[in-house]
């Protein structure tokens, strides 16, 4: 199908149709000082006129003094944990007077209602190209070797609006790892319709890309013009324009080998002596996927069950086997979480564990880059290398 | 088969880790039903006598007089419960451990000679082998319930001691100390709470004490970069757990900052 038009209305049309069909609408929207995803109605709970600043370790909204709808770069958490909740009952167990059963229960038991989740399916506004790459990843992990069946099922239902980037952050660098900053067909996760937010030349108007028939169908529910040659050249200039400000670099060629011969540098004890090990970079970070499996009983003993929990390379339990702790150091928890998103990843799913977001740069309380680690690294090898 | 006797005992605290207790008012009734309180003050002037199966232990050390009874309580219970910043790390009256004790007994007490107290407020496993040690000021009523029913089973709770930061995430909530420059303890204090004042916008106070891999000197560092002073600095790490020795460490660290005093007592 060729590429359509809408208007800011028709982004509004589009909300309703996708609510028409039942699903809750999942998009952008402000809470606490950042861009949030939360189920949404409106196009008035979306970011209008915000933009972002992002460095390492810090975050600011910008009052853009436009009307763009998505003028900002990744948000504060990706479209991970609503296809991958926080914590998920997996089954109770319930004691009866012959022995017991075990149900699996309604998985939305336990959510907090403040998360997106409670009520698939979901339409996912405003993906980002990189988001999407994660979410292609998370596809192949989950649904791989031993597939999740409650996260399938999800992803199955879920309608995805993916959206260009205009405006990439100062620790994007989705261009490094060939993620970003245009969705394409084929690229990450498969999506319904793309979105290129045009401000100009002309009116405020969004150009649409249609990718699957479900995306055509909705799209016919609503009322959109075809897209003109100027359309087309303008929203490949707002691409090209995201593409050159990229806030961040990562060299991956060789990447992986560097970081298999890096065992023993001291570049991790380095990190360790900043490194908090407090496991916001796992938790924000669109591709990890590491959980815990939590077993509980109630004061009586009549009802048990098993949570599944995210959990992080960071917690020092988590390497704990009989015998004690594998990665009793915060420079060995570093060096496993490197190692394994831009390495050992490639070896167990052909692909890097990384895709350019930036947000485990932001959202690290103690500003570690991981662009800038890779840097040192391959600088560290350089060096030996020189050595006669 | 009868069910196993319950004792809640205080030492030096303020009673807010046995309300919590007392609070769990859905769970009270089950509970009952499935041990015998046999000495609970705070709820009960009923007593069971010794020996008990599960002591709770709320409270510090802090007297000659405590010294003893912790002995008479572990030598009575089973298993063994601490329960609180004040149990566990000493609690806000630890302060006394930076201070002169008598120097203050004497300005604070029109008759010092009759306040018998020790120099430094400790933790009850400085004194006695203890099975758990609970966190918290207070002590979060999910998690006790959970070591309850850990006891009652007979299996290990589900306590982790990774970082409040593990909780925020969860929960969904911005980051205050990115997004906003507030100042927060979250990524070396153990979870618990489930990062309640970040929730609300505000920076973790560190109620549950070190995390088990605390990087203090870190977070001090940021803590500096977002403008507090050495003294702030100081402060923040000597609040319920100034006893807990990460924090007490850290707030060392920062005394010659700050211009004040010079550690714990008999440290060089
Ligand atoms: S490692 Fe960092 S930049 Fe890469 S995908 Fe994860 S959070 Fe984004
Ligand atoms: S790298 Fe940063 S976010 Fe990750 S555990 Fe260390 S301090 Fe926390
Ligand atoms: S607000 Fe505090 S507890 Fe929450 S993630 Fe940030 S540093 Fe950690």
């Amino acid at each position: 199908m060729e590429p359509r038009v809408i208007d800011t209305a028709g982004v509004q049309a589009l909300v309703d149709a996708l609510l028409a069909r039942g699903y809750t609408v999942v998009g952008p929207t402000v809470r606490s000082g950042a861009i949030v995803n939360a189920p949404i109605t409106s196009v008035e709970q979306l970011p209008r006129g915000w933009g972002d600043d992002q460095e390492a370790g810090r975050y600011r909204l910008r009052g853009r003094g436009d009307d763009a709808l998505f003028g900002f770069a990744s948000g504060a958490q990706s479209a991970k944990p609503v296809f991958f909740p926080t914590e998920e009952v997996l089954w109770r167990g319930r004691r009866t007077p012959d022995g017991f059963t075990v149900e699996a229960e309604d998985l939305q038991d336990d959510r907090r209602d403040d998360q997106p989740g409670a009520d698939a399916p979901y339409a996912l506004l405003g993906v980002r190209s990189c988001d999407l790459a994660a979410i292609g990843i998370q596809d192949t992990v989950l649904t791989g070797r031993r597939p999740d069946a409650a996260y399938a099922a999800r992803r199955a239902a879920a309608f995805v609006v993916a959206v260009t980037c205009s405006d990439p952050g100062g620790t994007c660098f989705c261009v490094s790892t060939g993620t970003g900053p245009r969705p394409g067909p084929g690229r990450g996760a498969p999506y319904d319709l793309a979105l290129t937010e045009l401000l100009e030349p002309g009116a405020h108007r969004f150009l649409v890309e249609v990718t699957s028939d479900r995306g055509a169908e909705v799209l016919g529910d609503i009322g959109s013009t075809s897209a003109t040659a100027a359309d087309l050249e303008a929203a490949d200039g707002v691409a090209d324009r995201a593409a050159r400000r990229m806030g961040r670099e990562l060299e991956t060629d060789g990447l992986k080998e560097l970081l298999y011969a890096a065992a023993e540098s001291p570049v991790w004890d380095d990190v360790a002596t900043r490194c908090l090990a407090c496991a916001n970079c796992t938790a924000v970070c669109p591709t990890c996927f590491c959980t815990d499996v939590e077993d509980v009983t109630d004061l009586t003993g009549s009802l048990a069950g098993r949570n599944r929990v995210w959990d992080s390379c960071f917690d020092a339990d988590f390497s704990l086997l009989h015998g004690g702790r594998v990665r009793a150091s915060t420079g060995s928890r570093y060096r496993q979480w490197m190692t394994h998103k831009l390495a050992a990843w490639i070896d167990q799913f052909g692909m890097s564990g990384c895709v350019g977001c930036g947000r485990c740069i932001t959202w690290c309380p103690a500003a570690i880059d991981i662009t800038h680690e890779a840097a040192v690294l391959r600088r560290e090898a350089a060096e030996q290398e020189a050595l006669p | 088969m009868s069910r196993p006797k319950l004792a809640v005992w205080k030492f030096a605290s303020c009673d807010g880790c046995q309300l919590t207790l007392l609070n769990c008012e859905d769970e009270l009734i089950p509970l009952a039903g499935e041990v015998e309180i046999a000495y609970f003050p705070e709820a009960t002037r009923a007593v069971v006598e010794g020996p008990y199966d599960l002591s709770l232990v709320e409270g510090s050390i802090t007297t000659p007089g405590d010294l003893e009874r912790i002995e008479q309580v572990r030598r009575a219970s089973r298993r063994l419960v601490t329960i609180g910043a004040c149990a566990t790390a000493g609690g806000i009256q630890a302060l006394r451990d930076f201070a002169d004790v008598d120097e203050f007994r004497s300005i604070v007490y029109a008759h010092p000679e009759y306040v018998e107290t020790l120099g430094q407020s400790t933790p009850v496993a400085a004194h006695v082998p203890v099975d758990f040690e609970l966190r918290g000021c207070p002590i979060d009523r999910g998690q006790l319930l959970e070591v309850l029913s850990a006891e009652i089973q007979g299996r290990a709770p589900r306590i982790p001691r990774h970082s409040v930061c593990f909780e925020c995430k969860r929960r969904g909530t911005v980051c205050v100390t990115v997004a906003h420059g507030t100042p927060c303890l979250g990524p070396v204090t153990q979870a618990g709470c489930g990062a309640l004042c970040p929730a609300y916008e505000r920076g973790c106070y560190g109620c549950f004490g070190p995390q088990d891999t605390p990087n203090t000197a870190s977070i001090a560092a940021r803590l500096r970069r977002d403008g507090m002073a050495e003294d702030e600095v100081l402060r923040v790490f000597r609040t319920f757990n100034a006893g807990a020795e990460a924090f007490r460490r850290e707030s060392v660290r920062h005394e010659a900052g700050a211009g004040v005093g010079r550690g714990r007592k008999g440290e060089p």
